[in-house]
């Protein structure tokens, strides 16, 4: 992975900052920092996960949501580079997977079959709170140097920013209902991905497409269409109609 | 964390030992009487309360046990604010350690009414699974002060099974309601291993069979229960369309 580029960094900062003022969709905003992390250091994938009651990390947003890397993602609820930065507190970078088989039984020999050879994860942090992990794959082994592992734990703080609604906790127990909100969330476009799988008889990547582009031409925020589509359909009918497929 | 791992397993065994009572519903509910009383003895609460609520409909208590009278589950709705409501609407647990304190900000009429009943804590936890909703689990102390990281974990899987019961409450067509006891159907946390794909599958069938989210979380429940399988090879089976299922008509 290359060196980071200020330019580039630069760009994400801007796009960061837009976000958190205007309208926010929590999954859409993770979405886009982890996308935009991994164009930056030049990773083939990221995903951001968090934990949930059972302390198992669940997926919130990847730079690619295909089924094959939903599952790489999910193999780490229990075991991976993940799971060890969200135990310790601390990144953990630099990896080669190829040679982690005896550290991680499950998680790297799939790792690479899926054609990966380097990873990196990163703790979301909040003051003593580790609330899950940034996750970076690579398919070469190039180190990442210290001050990119510094701008991508910056980015990874900017994301628990962007979850947390409530910068002050002064009240015991706001963590627990952000992040309960944040996961359940995460469900509600998971269900709406099925939803539309099955109206258009396509796969489900196909249908996450389907949600993002909508919401964007509408301006309306991607949980609050996952929702209208599960639960008032009517009320997205461009999104939630069988189209005649002999008019496309 | 490890120790919260077996909490869905432990919750389980202890509404299952919890003895029934003459006046339990025998249907629906009656299982729900049960955890809330399950529910009161092992967590540091002073009751504990289920309403079963919907988008738009009227929320209804459906059990209750402990210092907590149908009188202050029901105070909520009379007044028309407090945590439980705000915890369906805001789709996200509402933890409040110190209901006194939200007397000023939140709550200007709900917070010191039941104050004047005892109320000094209330942990509101919405029986959800995504967009599906189907009411709230309401853990009241009269004492201020939050629960233990142990006792939220705990709280959290007496929450997930509520939702199973609710979930195994709900007929299918032409049936007649569960008896609210635990049927076998296989928890929600067997599906950890798959959540992604249980989700999807959920959507889908809901599409496929024309009913609501939690039916179809129903019907994959009762499916993988009737045919011996987990419920996340039933999900896969689904997602990657070996399996479809149909209503009647088609």
């Amino acid at each position: 992975m290359t060196t980071i580029q200020v330019e580039r960094l630069a760009e994400v900062f801007v796009d960061v900052a837009d976000t958190l003022v205007e309208e926010f969709d929590l999954i859409e905003f993770l979405h886009m920092l982890t996308s935009r992390t991994a164009d930056l250091i030049a990773a083939r994938a990221a995903g951001l996960l968090l934990a949930d009651t059972r302390g198992r990390l669940q997926l919130m947003a990847a730079s690619d949501e295909r089924a094959e890397m939903l599952e790489l993602f999910q193999v780490q609820a229990a075991e991976g580079p993940c799971q060890d930065c969200y135990r310790q507190g601390a990144p953990v970078v630099n990896v080669d997977l190829t040679e982690a088989a005896q550290r991680w039984p499950k998680f790297a020999p799939r790792a690479v079959a899926a054609g990966y050879r380097s990873v990196h994860a990163f703790p979301l942090r909040l003051r003593n709170d580790v609330i899950g992990a940034l996750n970076m794959f690579g398919t070469e082994l190039g180190p990442m140097e210290p001050s990119s592992v510094k701008i991508v734990q910056a980015l990874a703080d900017v994301a628990t920013i962007g979850i947390m609604q409530e910068r002050a906790i002064h009240r015991g127990g706001v963590l627990t209902e952000q992040l309960q909100a944040a996961l359940n969330s995460r469900i509600v476009i998971e269900q709406a991905k099925g939803a539309l799988a099955q109206i258009h008889s396509c796969n489900t990547d196909t249908a996450f497409e389907m949600l993002r582009d909508y919401s964007r031409r509408n301006h309306r925020r991607l949980g609050e269409v996952a929702q209208a589509v599960t639960t008032d359909p009517a009320s997205v009918a461009d999104l939630t109609s069988r189209r005649d497929r002999a008019r496309e | 964390m490890t120790a919260s791992k077996g909490s869905g397993d432990v919750v389980r065994t202890l509404i299952a030992n919890e003895p029934s009572l003459p006046d339990d519903n025998p249907h629906a509910f009656g299982g729900l009487q049960r955890l809330c009383r399950a529910a009161v003895r092992v967590l540091p609460a002073w009751g504990v309360g289920v309403n079963v609520m919907s988008d738009g409909g009227e929320p209804t208590t459906v059990a209750s046990s402990g210092a907590v009278s149908a009188e202050i589950q029901e105070l909520q709705f009379t007044l028309g604010e407090g945590p439980c409501l705000d915890a369906f609407a805001l789709r996200r647990p509402v933890l409040t350690p110190d209901l006194a304190l939200e007397a000023r900000s939140r709550w200007l009429d709900y917070a010191p009414a039941a104050g004047d009943r005892g109320v000094r804590a209330v942990f509101a936890f919405p029986l959800q699974m995504g967009a599906a909703r189907l009411g709230v689990m309401d853990v009241y102390r009269d004492e201020v002060g939050p629960l233990s990281p142990e006792s939220l974990t705990q709280a959290f899987s007496f929450a997930d099974a509520a939702m199973d019961c609710l979930l195994d409450a709900a007929p299918g067509p032409g049936e007649d309601p569960g008896s609210g006891e635990d049927s076998g159907a296989p928890g929600l946390d067997d599906a950890l291993e798959s959540h992604y794909e249980l989700y999807q599958a959920q959507g889908m069938v809901m599409i496929q069979l024309k009913v609501g989210l939690d039916e179809a979380m129903s019907r994959l429940r009762a499916y993988a229960y009737a045919y011996e399988r987990r419920l996340g090879d039933v999900a896969g089976d689904i997602v990657s369309r070996r399996m479809t299922f149909e209503t009647e008509e088609s």
